[in-house]
């Protein structure tokens, strides 16, 4: 019978919860890495015992952790980051240059064809790739020459936080950075250019035509239709039906079109998730009612599904990497909390319950199929 | 011997069950060399102690000997005392008090 294997980092350790596919009754791992910010975790879609994770501390710096039998035991391989060459610097916030410096990695993408093979986003914003299973990280250094110097952190830093590769075309990576923007190469890597025309706020950059300083919050694609993609970004949820050759806005009729996370429903590629939050200023759902937001229709249209989750005095937020799906026959979707709440909808949004409700701020989710 | 203390999250990252760990350090016993020899013992602290590339302390990591604070003084010629040496005492890693 297949399973499913919900990968949580969290503030302050890492937490496995099981199932069968059902998704009724949970097991809760005892936390991993206790004490630790682990920013992501997941595993390999070939191999799935092969899970990589982000462990990072301010105190003792990076770790990059691997499992080889699916989040039992496992080792440290390499933690060492260093930028190609002469880093160079990034706008600052008072608008000067400052030097580029490693702090943590945000994001783990691993290959969809080579266990071998993973990719890791990470602040201050590059791109790096490990082809031994993490034991060493080599950057790939032309993301940062597409105009690098003039991106700049958003508030929680300038992070990679989001890498997709294309499952019909290897060499077609898209990464996502805030606060530059949106990023594709169509060689591996090799070279990278902005793919950020047609997002426009007037009232985020001088100049909304601008190639990078766009606040994209997070990037999506459903596999079957891999030019088609989906954004929130800082304000608005947009799409893109070429690649990210141009974008243009799907709020529709969201109570509010800021966010973090987007995800796509396994079959439907064009059913969409959201979780609308306030506002920049007040980063919780409108009106105390935790609501996520679905689109049968690519966006524009959007239904409200409450059914098992709080609608009174919910103040939590669901930060970016924090929501995934899972592949069953009925798409199950997933997301965490900065309330340690990790809710299960088995039946693609129309109900919900929590897994578990008092884990350590929920920094990310990711789901794995076990079959 | 060198006798090293470890802070909690290292001893876990090291798979270090007790609270010290005992070295064998070349002399001159200073604060880099038994930095060096803790590292090659256990590879996973590289990077957690001093930044892989400089090499430098890292912000909240903090070294006592002798109820001396070392970490401002530069390890690659600061020679440890002598307790430290004959492994009377203890060279304290400690993560400092910072942060939530």
């Amino acid at each position: 019978m297949s399973s499913v294997r919900v990968l949580v980092g969290t503030k302050k350790g890492a937490f496995i919860l099981t199932s069968d596919g059902r998704r009724e009754r949970w097991e809760v791992s005892e936390p991993f890495f206790a004490g630790w910010e682990m920013y992501h975790l997941k595993g390999s879609p070939v191999n799935p015992n092969r899970i990589y994770a982000s462990q990072t501390s301010g105190w003792f710096g990076q770790q990059i952790q691997r499992s080889d039998d699916g989040g039992k035991t496992w080792e440290a391989v390499g933690n060492e980051f260093k930028y190609d060459g002469d880093p160079g610097t990034h706008q600052w916030y008072d608008g000067t240059q400052h030097p580029w410096e490693f702090k943590r990695v945000w994001h783990l993408e691993p290959s969809l064809t080579d266990p071998d093979l993973v990719y890791a986003g990470v602040e201050d914003a590059a791109c790096f790739r490990s082809t031994d299973g993490g034991k060493s990280w080599q950057e790939l250094p032309n993301l940062r020459a597409a105009k690098g110097h003039l991106w700049q952190p958003g508030a929680g830093g300038m992070g990679l936080h989001t890498i997709i590769i294309d499952p019909s075309n290897p060499n077609r990576i898209y990464g996502a950075i805030s606060a530059a923007g949106v990023f594709r190469t169509d060689d591996a890597g090799e070279s990278w250019k902005p793919i950020n025309r047609g997002l426009k706020v007037a009232w985020e950059l001088p100049d909304p035509d601008a190639d990078v300083g766009h606040c994209v919050h997070r990037i999506a694609i459903h596999p079957s239709r891999p030019n088609v993609l989906f954004m929130q970004k800082h304000w608005d949820v947009m799409r893109s039906d070429d690649g990210g050759e141009m974008w243009y806005d799907i709020g529709g009729n969201l109570p509010t079109d800021f966010g973090f996370p987007i995800d796509v429903h396994a079959h439907e590629p064009e059913t969409i998730y959201v979780v609308p939050i306030k506002s920049d200023s007040e980063h919780f759902p409108p009106e105390g009612k935790l609501r996520v937001y679905r689109s049968r229709t690519g966006g524009n249209e959007w239904e409200p599904l409450t059914n098992g989750l709080p609608q009174e005095n919910c103040y939590v937020n669901v930060l970016r990497d924090a929501m995934a799906v899972d592949s069953l026959d009925a798409c199950g979707i997933y997301f965490g909390t900065t309330g340690g709440q990790v809710y299960c909808s088995p039946d693609a949004g129309d109900t919900w319950k929590p897994i578990v409700r008092d884990l350590p701020p929920v920094y990310s989710v990711e789901v794995q199929t076990l079959r | 011997m060198i006798r090293v203390v470890l802070p909690y999250h290292l001893r876990t990252l090291a798979r270090v069950g007790e609270d010290e760990v005992e070295l064998a350090v070349p002399e001159p016993v200073t604060i880099a060399a038994v930095l060096d020899a803790l590292e090659a013992r256990f590879p996973a602290l590289r990077g957690t102690i001093r930044d892989h590339g400089t090499v430098k302390r890292r912000a909240f990591v903090r070294f006592f000997a002798c109820k001396e604070d070392l970490s401002h003084e530069p390890p690659a010629t600061t020679s440890l005392p002598e307790p430290i040496r004959r492994g009377e005492e203890p060279f304290i890693i400690v993560g400092a008090i910072a942060g939530g």
